[in-house]
């Protein structure tokens, strides 16, 4: 028996239950239809000519070849397009103001700056030609050195962007200090301190489902509908009609099924402007759909950063001081939020700890002859967490204590919340060491070190290890005066129409766009218990500028605390509305009255009492309404949600490493998270379970390898090795509910956290099988080849020094 | 990506294969299972003119004893040497190391007689076949021949096999009641190996061959020496390098590879011991 | 060179015939020409499963077949699971159940190739469902509940 067959009665709450997903069964038969799944007549098809070069001179374009093809209806190279781009593509976030931010417009016509830049254009009649012709368009280059290491790019040796005179497009620091000069002071008069350097390596997001555009004219007015696989169809919209100058209002973009985001479909993509601006031009629909190995150079990569953390704590192992360096890796071009994923981050390095005001943090971001970087699930936030939780392992050898013990010295105690942190932001709620004592308890944290300390003894062939994270999340994007602050060039608020129709069925629109997170069943809960019917009648909109042409999208975990929430504040309002038609109709005072079960009722006067079904058939006729109140029954709120939401949890991973091998098996995996209340338990733990194996693959798995010339040598699932079920293990959940106090549903989000939470347990596990050898550290991923290097070099080191480590 | 063009022609017999392979020259390329050739052919690494799809001719998928030997036709899929009973009682090394090809719907297309002729030396089954002293059969314009596995493999996907011979058929010497170990070290499950070792022993005798350890599948013939010498499984396992010559790639370099062979063959003969 | 061929493929109980060309992938054929797009295209190595059908009954990547070498075969897509009144197989049940699908881009090559493997062991353990799904690659469930999912299945059975 499915939960949906369970009656929806007064009494039976519908937030908290495990209901069925309504996106589903379109899904399972395969109805649904992703972009590249769209049949769209008369379409011409685009292809890309890409660059084989990381950083080039552009000294001819020859299409001719190309364009005598049969059935290629036109080639264009990028200084046949510059006139249709009003504007350069948009980087959102200039973190600072002085940041330095090169051109990029969706073809290149000088210079290209890493592979996979566009260089040419062609529009055929099928796919299979206008593949074939691409590879008939004669491009002349000049190859000019290549910038992959992030050193390299910092010393300008090689100036990438002439016309910038350096490759550092920015330096933003962030220092809080009571007293000037704290943290160098404490760092020198520490008992304990630790410096350590980390390297997030560059992750290519790898959605199942490439990307994918169809621009479609319509077909009077000069009006243009966008189809594309995206994360953001709102903030698309507004990005086209600047890049394009092409009139707003004349705009409508579609987001369709969507297979999978994670980041790399939050982005103003050239092939998105191309298909527009070129159907605009032929005045006929544009098609494009990339291979895999396209999307490989073609779309956004993830994370890529040198991290230097140095903690600096008391004789107890208490935190005094931390101090972070980061360079991070733009890439060839700053994309839509590619300078500010690192900033993001910025406030989450001294993670879930009770620090006094001493934290010096800098980022410098600099480019790279590479794919440009951007968000990538939980941007930012998981190489903080990273770059803190190892080094508090670090700090734990040093000072001599259990890192589980180290962590709980330093936590901010529960009674603390909300508590305002050394940055001045406020944590909402949360109970470390409560869901600390989940996780132990899962995995037998006592039980494994005892089972250690008999396994790993010297010459043992499968050493076992523990790794813990404790973390926070800083999600639920954003309180738009926040980002003001931050130099984010948008806002962080959501909509939320809730509309009862004359016969009682209920529309949501929303302006999240969900591609797989299970909104429209999650919201349809809100709705259900906000206005006591049935989910099933609730229908939830969105992903369409036309049908919601209000929204902020969906990335940072945003959508369940900024969008849920104002789907609920929506259904107060109509609520409140129908409470004054009921009030009027039953002539009783609004004060007196009841809502229960989708029922008004007068307190004391048990007959009288009105369904919101009949409420929402006497709006539409309007034939007795309160004086001054408008007919129809709904709703409209727009939210700027007070704080960010703060998500935490505790992640224990158990592994164990063949020695000879370098091989890491996980044995298990606790993850115990707390994301307030939560609505849908099932999609809560869909969440995490993909969250925490897309960081235990950057732990164990992943790495976009480039060689020295900047060609991309992992450019297929064979060579980028994204794992499969036979390669992870099963994952425990446990959980804690510690509402937000921010909203008054009590959620928090939850989309990323299992990612911030999983790659530091995992590699710390990985160092603490080790650390009896003389690790203190592994290169990401922990590859059996840089597993058994690491041992390797610890025991030359180790023979070396005499036998002491 | 989409391959480039090229003409198909279905082959209704093993002689008009041969026929049809010799007619339209080295541009042409037969095609099975597909498994091994169209992942080149849609990189656009493989551009034949024409393909010779000799992926029906049953009569060519068969295992059967043959007194003391175990014949398999060439055109048998992996899913089919997995589960045979006969290879299981007979040849298990082999019945296993199937097993282990690709996953389970490449196994339901991809044949042993594709794999072989592919020359791989980073698949499982020429190195398996290799060390079970394998002998294959080929058919071409006049006639048929017997190759030695040991003079088949000549470097990176390059038999002796002609132009214009196809494999017909793998012959294996029954393992009678010998130990053995097939051990593949991979990132992924559904990964080639780092590095493989597919052996057996019997008493002092034993065949080891090694995947990914050179241009071709390697012979380790250092370590059976050493093994019918008396050495210890740890002490023979030392000359598994010795008759390799390990690349380098993104997964491992040319030392690690060459401590992963010591490491599995020992695992190997070890477990085959036991 | 690449002279169409005339192929003729049964499709989920439907006889097609057309012309192809021979470098028509069998996936190309089933999405394009035949109209069916719920079987999807993850990859160009055959490594993601986005794409298996079941061919004469068993789980296969159809990017990894030619058209041409489908002819005369029994091809079913996921179009084909439910039954003619739109009553979910028990694997898509299964999946449904157990929240095994999040943005649902890999969940017909899922379907096809788990179902595939219950048919041929029944009795199938955990270890065998990881390892039966070791050539389908899935980036959002991080496989938790898809192992439920066929286990659950094999399980009603």
């Amino acid at each position: 028996m499915t939960v949906t067959e369970e009656t929806t009665a007064a009494s039976t709450r519908v937030i908290g239950q495990r209901l069925l997903r309504k996106e589903d069964p379109v899904l399972l038969t395969g109805e649904a239809v992703f972009t590249n799944d769209m049949k769209v007549p008369g379409a011409l098809y685009m292809a890309v000519l890409r660059s084989p070069y990381a950083h080039a001179n552009i000294l001819s374009v020859d299409k001719a070849a190309a364009e005598a093809m049969p059935g290629v209806n036109a080639v264009y190279s990028g200084a046949d397009l510059a006139e249709l781009w009003a504007n350069p593509m948009p980087c959102a976030w200039p973190v600072t103001e002085d940041m330095k931010n090169p051109a990029h417009y969706p073809i290149a016509s000088d210079k290209v700056h890493y592979v996979g830049d566009g260089v040419a254009v062609v529009l055929a009649d099928t796919d299979a030609i206008a593949h074939d012709a691409i590879e008939a368009i004669d491009v002349q280059y000049e190859a000019l050195e290549a910038v992959i290491d992030l050193e390299d790019a910092l010393s300008d040796r090689v100036v990438i962007h002439e016309d910038l005179g350096t490759n550092s497009s920015y330096t933003w620091p962030l220092l809080i200090e009571e007293e000037e000069g704290q943290v160098q002071r404490s760092l020198d008069d520490a008992a304990f301190s630790v410096n350590e350097r980390y390297v997030q390596q560059r992750l290519i997001p790898m959605a199942m489902e490439p990307r994918a555009v169809v621009a479609v004219p319509q077909p009077f007015g000069g009006d243009m509908t966008l189809y594309t696989a995206t994360q953001i169809p709102h903030v698309l919209k507004v990005m086209i009609a600047v890049t394009l100058g092409f009139p707003e209002h004349q705009l409508r973009v579609v987001a369709p099924a969507v297979g999978g985001g994670f980041g790399a479909k939050l982005n103003v993509y050239a092939e998105e402007l191309l298909c527009l601006a070129l159907a605009q031009k032929h005045g006929g629909p544009v098609r494009w759909n990339e291979t895999r190995a396209e999307n490989t150079v073609a779309t956004t990569h993830g994370r890529g950063q040198i991290q230097n953390i140095e903690l600096a704590a008391d004789a107890d192992g208490k935190l005094t001081a931390i101090r972070v360096r980061l360079i991070a890796d733009m890439g060839g071009y700053l994309q839509l939020l590619t300078p500010g994923v690192p900033v993001l981050g910025a406030f989450l390095y001294a993670g879930v700890y009770d620090l006094p005001k001493a934290y010096d943090f800098s980022c410098t971001g600099v480019f790279t002859t590479m794919t440009p970087t951007d968000a990538y699930r939980g941007a930012g936030r998981p190489e903080a967490t990273y770059a803190i939780e190892r080094a508090m392992d670090a700090l734990a050898r040093e000072v001599g204590i259990d890192p589980l013990e180290l962590r709980r010295r330093n936590f901010i105690a529960t009674d603390k919340y909300p508590y305002e942190a050394f940055t001045g932001l406020v944590y909402d709620s949360a109970d470390h060491d409560k869901a600390a004592v989940i996780a132990e308890e899962m995995v037998d944290y006592a039980g494994l070190r005892e089972k250690q300390a008999t396994q790993n003894v010297d010459g043992a062939t499968k050493r076992l290890g523990v790794g813990v994270s404790t973390y926070f999340e800083m999600c639920g994007l954003a309180p738009s005066r926040v980002l003001a602050s931050l130099n984010y060039s948008a806002g962080g608020w959501e909509a939320a129409t809730v509309r009862i129709l004359p016969t009682s069925k209920v529309q949501v629109v929303t302006g999240t766009s969900p591609h797989g997170q299970g909104h429209e069943t999650a919201f349809s809960m809100i709705v259900a218990d906000k206005l006591g019917i049935d989910p099933a009648d609730v229908d939830v909109l969105h992903s369409d500028t036309t049908i919601a042409p209000l929204g902020m999208d969906t990335y940072g975990s945003r959508s369940m605390p900024v969008g849920g929430v104002a789907i609920g504040m929506a259904c107060d309002q109509v609520i409140d509305k129908a409470k004054q038609i009921a009030a009027h109709q039953m002539e009783a005072n609004a004060d007196d009255l009841e809502f229960s079960g989708g029922v008004f009722s007068v307190a004391g006067s048990p007959d009288k009492e009105m369904p919101l079904a009949a409420i929402a058939f006497e709006a539409f006729t309007a034939h007795d309404l309160p004086d001054g109140l408008e007919p129809n029954l709904e709703a409209q709120v727009t939210y700027d949600p007070p704080n960010f939401s703060w998500p935490f949890g505790t992640h224990m991973c158990v592994v164990e490493v063949d020695t000879e091998t370098g091989d890491v098996e996980v044995l298990k995996y606790a993850a115990v998270d707390d994301c307030g209340n939560q609505v849908n338990p099932m999609i809560v733990e869909g969440q995490v379970h993909g969250g925490v194996i897309q960081g235990m693959a950057q732990a164990l798995f992943e790495g976009a390898a480039y060689d020295s010339h900047g060609n991309l040598q992992t450019t297929t699932l064979t060579e980028y090795l994204v794992p499969g079920a036979g390669d992870v293990p099963p994952i425990s959940l446990g959980h804690s509910v510690t509402p937000s106090p921010t909203n008054d549903l009590g959620v928090k989000g939850v989309g990323e956290a299992g990612t911030i939470g999983s790659t530091p347990a995992v590699i710390n596990a990985v160092v603490d099988a080790l650390s009896g050898l003389g690790v203190t550290d592994v290169t990401m991923p922990a590859s059996p080849q840089n597993v058994w290097n690491a041992i390797q070099s610890a025991q030359s080191n180790t023979s070396a020094n005499g036998g002491q480590q | 990506m989409i391959p480039a063009a090229f003409d198909y022609v279905r082959a209704e017999s093993a002689e008009e294969a041969i026929s049809l392979i010799g007619q339209h020259g080295d541009e042409s390329k037969f095609i099975a299972g597909g498994h091994s050739l169209l992942p080149l052919m849609k990189l656009r690494l493989a551009q034949p003119s024409v393909l010779i799809d000799i992926g029906r001719l049953d009569d060519l998928s068969y295992i059967r004893e043959d007194g003391d030997q175990v014949a398999i036709g060439a055109l048998t899929k992996h899913c089919d040497v997995e589960s045979s009973d006969t290879l299981k009682q007979h040849v298990p090394l082999l019945a296993h190391a199937a097993g282990h090809v690709g996953d389970p719907q490449v196994r339901r297309r991809g044949t042993i007689g594709g794999s072989i002729a592919h020359a791989d030396p980073a698949s499982d089954l020429p190195a398996t076949t290799l060390a079970l002293g394998a002998t294959y059969v080929a058919q071409g314009p006049n006639g048929t021949r017997e190759i030695a596995a040991t003079d088949f493999y000549q470097t990176f996907f390059e038999s002796s096999l002609a132009d214009d011979e196809m494999l017909t058929e793998i012959r294996i010497p029954k393992m009678n009641g010998a130990g053995w170990s097939f051990q593949k070290f991979n990132r992924r499950a559904q990964d080639w190996a780092i590095v493989g070792v597919s052996a057996w022993v019997r008493g002092t005798e034993s065949g080891v061959g090694l995947v990914n350890m050179a241009s071709t599948p390697v012979l380790a013939a250092g370590v059976s020496s050493a093994l019918a010498g008396g050495a210890s499984a740890s002490d023979a396992a030392e000359q598994a390098s010795a008759d390799a010559d390990p690349q380098a790639d993104l997964n491992a370099s040319v030392e690690y590879r060459q401590h992963l062979a010591k490491v599995l063959t020992r695992r190997a003969l070890e477990a085959a011991s036991a | 060179m690449g002279a169409s061929v005339e192929i003729t493929v049964t499709i989920n109980g439907t006889q097609h015939t057309n012309d192809v060309e021979p470098r028509t992938l069998l996936v190309q054929y089933i999405r394009d020409q035949v109209g069916l797009t719920g079987t999807n295209i993850g990859c160009d190595t055959s490594s993601c499963g986005a794409c298996s059908v079941h061919m004469n009954g068993e789980a296969v990547k159809s990017c990894t077949v030619l058209a041409v070498q489908a002819d005369g075969q029994d091809i079913t897509t996921i179009e084909g699971m439910a039954s003619e009144d739109g009553t979910l197989h028990p694997m898509q049940q299964a999946f449904m159940e157990n929240h095994g699908l999040q943005c649902g881009y890999c969940t017909p090559g899922m379907v096809m190739a788990a179902s595939s493997l219950v048919a041929d062991n029944p009795e199938i353990t955990e270890e065998e469902v990881r390892l039966g799904l070791e050539g389908n690659l899935c980036r959002c469930t991080g496989y938790h509940n898809i192992v439920k999912s066929v286990l659950a299945a094999a399980s009603a059975d």
